[in-house]
């Protein structure tokens, strides 16, 4: 029921960040979740940043093939 | 007396008096300049060659009145001119009525008179007559204009939904949704960095340079309101044909699909206002492409779907990952979701 | 600076077509091949059902596996008094109403928000309540109400906005409440529905929650649980997963959306969620009074309660009691076997949440599925 946005924080001005979005950038309040640095990637939802998000897609990747079993098709 | 950059329009402005043609002469004259215009007679005495007139109307209520890429003006002389040209008309003269504000600045009205006439220019046509009324303060909202417009319709064209066919290909002239998130993003005070700009253009010189390429065309229209989605499923309704496009293959900006993605919003619903649709033949497909792709106002060109005798009246979409979604006409606006 | 989304991965055809295969694989081996009614996977989360439509999901799954859709669409579950609520305080004098675009149109007995605008009421889309508070300080001389609608992801920014406004000393600003909460909702529909064998879990309420919120339906009401992200492959791995699960007879919590769902959530969210609201018993259109489903401001912030303050009450009035949403929900029955389907109820006069969604089950069998 959530759209949230995954970006990376670009710059920090106490309280909120500008976060970009690929080719977007739009600002975010931080109260939520402080304790970030530029250079994060967090999930933004209604104008917050209420998650960091892992950017290491690789890992997530690897452990979900070998629960799912996709490498067991070949 | 002259009307002055920091002067407000007042009520008198539009009485028909002293003020009145000092508007006139002050603002419209210099910047629609043309010998019709220049006569102020009672009606424009405009020559043209040819047999059948085509004719079109439309009124311009835009908010915000200014945004990023223009303003009301382009789009009052682009609407105009364009609905022409997508009736296979070579448009050639333009009327503009304007009801303003009192207290509306001089300076915004210089800028949007500006704007018309460079759009004008840029389309080859000549705003020929005019008429402004000017209103109490509070009773609209800052300015809203209308243009009338006609041209000359070459003798062999007729374009319309009814010549469809199976097989057809649908072309769209670029990139979608760039006005209409840029006027979101204005409206809705979206601090978009970079400024996404409206793509609003007169789209005559391209439609002439599509139309030699691909005679056998069978129609063409800006997808404004209601964006690409709106027109297609006009044309697929009520016929035996259905509309099948390519996810994959429909253009999108990669910061405007961004802004729809942060506005849940679909392209596809999204107006454009310098941009065009056409249909055209299987075997005429490539070449009305390349024509597209060679002209200033159609880089991102792209062939996105066809015309097919299945689901008929209705417009389908297939996905990137083998799947099919239906793309439904709207009620209303598309609104941004958050949930 | 420009990067290419990590998560761009996640949508990517070639990792989506083998994790279709994979789930062809599962579906196509023992027992699920035998099974006499197709495995039966629900999603709970309005996001959730707008993915599966978009990327046409429901196409590249096999025979034997369906995929409904739960009440998780919070704008479809709002009542028509909470919304004629909502337009009765937005039409009154000096009050600047702000409200998600979602509940715009959304029509009740006395016509939809954007019907109480043409007729003079003062709304304001908008995309966060910091907008909102940001209405309010600049317009001193209006009061100024937000329509809190959301799920738990949403709740703590209102919470936040709500502790901001008291910290700047903002006095015309207030909420009306009608934030909702999944468990209650969940159990109430789920302990009695036979016909759903797994449930795929929201993943940005469990990026707040903590996936842990979930824990129940594992174990109280024994069912497979994945909780999943909203990209193709995000939705696709959940799937397979569910789908092993089922295969082997278990019934556990796992995380998908492991980038951004963990065990516990985000304990500032949390907090200052518990530190501005209380656990309220909810209405839910098409399923009736839920307890302890929705929340209420606590009583050191009810000087925020727009209801209060204007004294403009929920009617509770009680729906059309032939609307049988939630045996649709439940999977119960199909959107075609309602008897208000298309006569009474439809996506321009809808009764029950399933058609209010344009993604709900009785909107999409509207749309798609008559002949």
């Amino acid at each position: 029921m959530c759209l949230a946005i995954a970006g990376i924080i670009s710059e920090i001005n106490g309280d909120t960040a500008k976060i970009n979005y690929g080719s977007i950038t739009k600002e975010a309040n931080l109260r939520l979740f402080p304790d970030l640095q530029v250079g994060d990637y967090v999930l933004v939802h209604a104008g917050f940043v209420i998650q960091q998000v892992s950017a290491d897609e690789g890992e997530e990747i690897m452990e979900l093939d070998k629960e799912i079993g996709l490498h067991d098709l070949y | 007396m002259t009307i002055k950059d920091n002067d407000k329009i007042l009520l008198a402005h539009g009485s028909g008096g002293r003020l009145y043609h000092q508007l006139v002469e002050d603002v419209f004259l210099p910047h629609f300049q043309n010998p019709m215009l220049a006569d102020l007679g009672d009606s424009a005495i405009c020559p043209f060659v040819g047999d059948k007139l085509a004719m079109t109307t439309d009124s311009f209520v835009v908010q915000p009145l200014f945004f990023p890429g223009g303003n009301i003006g382009e789009l009052a002389v682009c609407g105009t001119v364009n609905d022409l040209a997508m009736s296979g008309a070579r448009p050639l003269y333009l009327s503009v009525g304007m009801i303003i504000e009192a207290g509306f600045a001089v300076s915004d009205l210089l800028r949007i008179v500006s704007a018309m006439a460079e759009k004008a220019a840029q389309a080859g046509v000549m705003i020929v007559t005019g008429d402004t009324k000017v209103v109490g303060a509070g009773q609209c909202d800052g300015i809203y204009i209308n243009t009338a417009g006609v041209g000359v319709v070459e003798p062999d064209r007729d374009l319309s939904k009814r010549k469809m066919q199976v097989g057809d290909m649908i072309i769209v002239s670029g990139t979608l949704a760039d006005h209409g998130i840029a006027v979101m993003a204005a409206r809705e005070n979206l601090a978009l960095d970079p400024p996404i700009k409206s793509d609003a253009a007169p789209l005559n010189t391209l439609a002439e340079a599509l139309l030699l390429a691909a005679p056998g065309i069978k129609v063409m229209r800006d997808p404004t309101r209601g964006g690409v989605a709106t027109t297609l499923n006009e044309w697929a309704q009520g016929s035996d044909l259905g509309i099948l496009l390519n996810e994959e293959a429909i253009p999108v900006a990669p910061e405007v699909a961004s802004a729809c993605e942060l506005l849940g919003l679909d392209p596809l619903y999204v107006a454009n206002e310098g941009k065009l649709l056409a249909v055209v033949p299987k075997e005429e497909s490539e070449a009305a492409l390349k024509a597209l792709l060679a002209h200033p106002l159609g880089k991102n060109a792209a062939i996105i779907g066809s015309m097919t005798g299945e689901h008929s009246g209705k417009v389908y979409l297939s996905t990137p990952y083998g799947g099919l979604r239906m793309v439904d006409m709207l009620t209303g606006e598309q609104l941004p979701r958050i949930c | 600076m420009t990067f290419t989304k990590p998560e761009q991965y996640r949508r990517d055809p070639k990792l989506v077509a083998e994790l279709q295969a994979v789930i062809n694989k599962i579906a196509q081996s023992e027992p699920l091949k035998n099974r006499e009614v197709p495995v039966t996977i629900m999603e709970v989360c309005g996001t959730h059902t707008m993915s599966i439509y978009r990327y046409g999901l429901k196409d590249i799954l096999p025979q034997n596996v369906r995929l409904i859709s739960g009440p998780g669409c919070p704008v479809c579950v709002t009542t028509q008094s909470k919304l004629e609520q909502a337009i009765e305080i937005a039409s009154l004098p000096d009050v600047i109403f702000c409200t998600f675009g979602d509940m715009l149109r959304v029509p009740s007995a006395r016509g939809s928000l954007q019907d109480a605008m043409s007729e003079g009421a003062h709304v304001k889309m908008v995309h966060s309540p910091l907008e909102a508070l940001d209405i309010a300080i600049a317009n001193q001389d209006k009061q100024v109400v937000f329509f809190a609608i959301g799920f738990e992801t949403t709740i703590p920014t209102t919470a936040t906005t709500i502790e901001l406004a008291r910290e700047k000393g903002v006095e015309n600003f207030s909420i009306l409440c009608a934030h909702k909460t999944m468990p209650q909702a969940m159990r109430a529909l789920l302990s009695s529905a036979v016909h759903v064998d797994a449930l795929l879990c929201p993943g940005h309420v469990s990026a707040v929650t903590g996936a842990s919120l979930f824990d129940f339906v594992a174990e109280e009401l024994h069912k497979p649980a994945v909780v999943a992200g909203f990209e193709p492959a995000d939705i696709m791995s959940a799937i397979a997963m569910l789908l092993n699960q089922i295969a082997k007879g278990e019934s556990k919590l796992e995380i998908a959306y492991r980038r951004s769902v963990h065990w516990e959530g985000n304990a500032y969210a949390l907090a200052v969620t518990d530190r501005v609201f209380e656990a309220a018993d909810a209405d839910w259109r098409g399923l009736g009074m839920i307890p302890d489903s929705g929340l209420d401001l606590r009583s050191a912030y009810k000087d925020m309660d727009a209801a209060q303050s204007f004294k403009i009450y929920d009617t509770h009035r009680s729906e059309d009691s032939a609307c049988r949403c939630g045996e649709v929900l439940r999977g119960e029955i199909t959107p075609d076997a309602c008897p208000l389907m298309g006569d009474i109820c439809s996506p321009l006069s809808p009764v029950g949440a399933c058609m209010v969604s344009s993604e709900g089950s009785c909107a999409a069998y509207y749309k798609y599925g008559r002949k």
